[in-house]
């Protein structure tokens, strides 16, 4: 086991968070959906039509290129609807749930990667380069586990886990099979897992320090050519439950978090739930206008109140869309209530807790003028804003010598937040990460 | 506010395209911008942002060029005064004075300037951008307050569309837009940029003061005079802890090394400027003085300074402070900050010591670094990426092996 301190990175310290560890049952939806977009690398292809019944665990779609890569349903029902969007796009496949519910069983016996495959539990999986949903067929060099979220109000894992942790070991060996090289555990504390064939890390500093990409960077960065799966330690029990029972377990405690939330608190449910059984009659704020996000507010996606609950399933953040419309000559503020991690406003005065944050951009697009502001953010041994800049100008060559098979759009998430020019760092990551496998491929 | 908020919706229809006013649509959006916080809200990325953006960063670097702005108002008084041998009316005389000598330049550089930028903004259906809030006040600060107005404004249009427009606008530049202002002056028009008469104004400000020269006055600055001195020794009177203050001639910003520290402290303490830069020019230019201060001779009489004074003196406190640390124009990396910084430090000492053409020589340090700060980057950068060939190489041979 080692530890490794990591100084760059910053704690947003929002309001909204869980005072109590309970877990409450969360009613069930009346509808589920899974979108296809969260398995980002796949394209999907049905398999079911409207109409149809699915159990937990059945498909619902496969991989264009890879019949065997499927996304499955997370409860058993009947297919209501099938949401398109521009140009046909799947955008998401809407199931009503039956009464008693019903779950496909595996086999156990099938080689653990057709196992993950089909069960749909590798579609929950990412490898690097790319941060897409790995192709079986290549065995990875190492796998990455991560087993905290370091995000602003994010869940405690270990929580979340509770008594799927007996589960980690089963998990572990089955991956062990997969890959000829470690699997790796990057933990924030040091905790006698008593877990065996993995190799501990203990990852000690701020935000992105949960990131698994800035945990494989410390550890054993990825090369030009490697490939590295990475997933959550959730996941990885979900595999360990998969190869002793032959079920996936669909079930996730989802941390509803903000400031507009009036008791934070977990909720336990079952993954692509509607989010109107998890939100409902919780919110603050009466009519003023909500950004409900799926995830934390770094990397979380906005949806609507009816929406769905979205990879990876195990936080909701609601915040104010914007909190103060028309302000006066902002970039004028004295105001300790305008919150910035730099001293130019005076926030810093406050210590900077419990900060109050809405959805606005707080200045307008401009080129990259401050120096080192991604560095500061960006714990791994890479200068994003040349990364940044080589992708921009989709230089193939500089963005392999700067690094971009070592990093996925979440590693840019905090230094898109504190970014003075306010560019959509992970947008543009994630393009050059497109580009780079199309031309690679 | 509510009223000023529908002021502005109402006009808004005139400004966007097909109104009457459609070619002022980004003034009107600027005007917009700076006098509202955009309600726009992320549509993608991250759902939060930092409160902070590039106006109020550029408004911050106002503030800290104030002390420098209100001393050297106070400063033009002081030295007119002087010169016209009435050395003993108020300060307060001195200030208004200064102001309405002053008042003028920076007019003309905020109207000339923001016009270019307002139009290339127009060109480019663009928001309009913060940069020239700096420029346009660091212009006036560091041109000899003699200067007739018409060059300034041609210095400053050079300026702004050849070292800014035609790169892109803010934050494209390669060297900064305020140093290519005073370097387009200092070379076009020599005569009007050193020499004893540059930088004390004599004549009256708009209709305030003047007067004719006193007896044996003369407003050579303190590197002016020792520029022609001979001999082993100093013979001017200089007088270090003058030039701490900054009571003495010079270019109306540059003179006042506590302005500057005030400055510098709120750069600092803000973050907005790199203190790896303006460290290590000090450290550079230290170096540099206290060299040619061990090795002296009469052929180059500033290096008979002591190195402290070599600090005090002329344009380079300012141009530490308030020109090297601009992050458009210098390096970006840490370690080539700190090359790039103290590169500038020492280039600057070398041209004031040892050419004697030039008395001073922080801008054209400065100017010559801004075109190897990219060079300085790209070998802190290749050091990374030699280290991520190396990794690759140091791995692939591993496998090499196991495969055996």
């Amino acid at each position: 086991m080692a530890t490794i301190n990591l100084k760059k990175g910053y704690n947003l310290d929002l309001v909204g968070k869980i005072a109590h560890n309970d877990v409450a049952e969360a009613p069930n939806a009346e509808l589920y959906a899974i979108v296809p977009d969260d398995f980002y690398g796949i394209i999907p292809r049905l398999e079911v039509a409207v109409g149809d019944h699915v159990d937990a665990g059945q498909a619902l779609c496969h991989h264009r290129d890879d019949e065997n890569l499927k996304i499955t349903a997370p409860v058993s029902g009947t297919v209501k609807e099938i949401r398109r969007g521009a140009r046909r796009k799947i955008e998401a496949i809407v199931i009503a749930p039956d009464t008693e519910q019903t779950a496909k069983s595996f086999d156990v016996k099938l080689p653990p990667v057709q196992l993950l495959a089909q069960s749909g539990l590798l579609a929950m999986i990412r490898q690097r380069p790319y941060d897409i949903v790995p192709n079986p067929n290549v065995a990875p060099r190492d796998i990455f586990v991560t087993c905290f979220d370091s995000a602003p109000l994010a869940p405690s894992l270990m929580l979340v886990l509770g008594d799927n942790k007996r589960y980690l070991q089963a998990g572990i060996n089955a991956l062990a099979s997969i890959t000829a090289g470690k699997i790796y555990l990057g933990l924030d504390e040091d905790l006698d897992t008593g877990l065996t064939g993995v190799e501990i890390n203990v990852f000690k500093g701020p935000h992105p320090a949960g990131n698994v990409g800035v945990q494989i960077a410390n550890v054993k960065p990825v090369n030009k050519g490697d490939v590295v799966w990475t997933l959550d330690v959730i996941t990885l029990a979900r595999i360990g439950k998969l190869v002793t029972e032959g079920v996936v377990d669909f079930s996730t405690v989802v941390a509803l978090t903000g400031e507009l939330v009036t008791t934070p608190c977990y909720l336990s449910t079952t993954m692509g739930a509607q989010l109107t059984s998890l939100i409902s009659g919780k919110l603050v704020g009466g009519d003023t206008q909500k950004r409900i996000i799926s995830g934390n507010v770094l990397t979380g996606t906005p949806v609507a109140a009816d929406g769905f609950l979205r990879a990876p399933y195990r936080h909701i953040t609601v915040i104010p869309e914007n909190a103060h419309p028309d302000e006066f000559m902002g970039w004028a503020s004295l105001s300790p209530k305008r919150f910035s991690i730099y001293r130019l406003f005076t926030s810093w005065l406050t210590g900077n807790r419990n900060v109050r944050l809405d959805a606005r951009l707080n200045g307008g697009e401009r080129a990259i003028v401050m120096a080192g502001e991604y560095d500061r953010m960006l714990p791994m041994d890479i200068y994003g804003e040349f990364l940044i800049k080589a992708i921009i100008a989709f230089d193939i060559d500089k963005m392999e010598q700067l690094g971009i098979y070592e990093v996925a759009p979440e590693d840019f998430a905090l230094a898109e937040f504190a970014d003075t020019s306010k560019l959509e760092l992970q947008h543009i990551v994630r393009s050059g990460l497109d580009k780079m496998r199309k031309e690679m491929a | 506010m509510k009223a000023l908020r529908k002021l502005m919706d109402k006009a808004k229809p005139l400004f966007s395209p097909g109104g009457s006013l459609e070619k002022l649509q980004s003034v009107y959006d600027g005007f917009e911008s700076f006098l509202f916080t955009p309600n726009t809200t992320s549509q993608s990325g991250v759902n939060v942002h930092d409160g902070n953006d590039l106006k109020r960063t550029m408004i911050t670097v106002i503030v800290a060029l104030l002390p420098c702005l209100f001393f050297g108002m106070y400063n033009i008084g002081l030295q007119h005064f002087i010169a016209i041998g009435t050395p003993d009316v108020s300060a307060w005389s001195m200030f208004v004075y200064g102001l309405l000598a002053l008042l003028p330049v920076i007019v003309v550089s905020y109207a000339v300037g923001l016009g270019i930028e307002f139009i290339g903004a127009q060109i480019h259906h663009k928001e309009i951008q913060e940069g020239f809030l700096v420029t346009g006040l660091l212009i006036p600060l560091i041109v000899p307050i003699n200067t007739p107005l018409w060059m300034t404004a041609v210095a400053t249009a050079f300026a702004v569309i050849f070292a800014k427009e035609v790169f892109g606008g803010t934050g494209m530049n390669i060297f900064n837009v305020a140093l290519i202002t005073r370097a387009f002056l200092f070379f076009a028009y020599p005569s009007k940029m050193s020499g004893d008469e540059a930088f004390v104004k004599l004549d009256s400000a708009l209709g305030y003061g003047g007067g004719t020269v006193a007896d044996g006055f003369s407003g050579a600055t303190p590197l002016g005079q020792v520029a022609t001195n001979v001999g082993d020794t100093l013979s001017a009177s200089l007088d270090t802890m003058q030039a701490f203050l900054g009571t003495i001639p010079g270019s109306p910003g540059e003179t006042s090394m506590v302005a500057i520290l005030i400055g510098a402290a709120i750069l600092l303490f803000t973050g907005v400027a790199s203190w790896r830069v303006m460290c290590s020019v000090f450290v550079g230019g230290f170096a540099m003085a206290a060299l040619a201060h061990a090795l002296p001779s009469s052929t180059y009489p500033a290096s008979l300074l002591d190195p402290c004074a070599q600090l005090c003196y002329g344009g380079f406190a300012f141009a530490a402070v308030f020109m090297a640390t601009d992050p458009v124009t210098g390096a970006r990396t840490k370690t080539g900050q700190y090359i790039y910084g103290f590169l500038i430090g020492v280039i600057a000492i070398l041209i004031r010591v040892y050419n004697s053409g030039y008395p001073e020589g922080a801008m054209l340090a400065i100017l010559l670094m801004n075109a190897f700060a990219p060079l300085i980057d790209y070998c802190v950068v290749q050091r990374n990426v030699k280290r991520r060939l190396a990794r690759l190489n140091a791995n692939s041979q591993k496998g090499g092996h196991e495969n055996e």
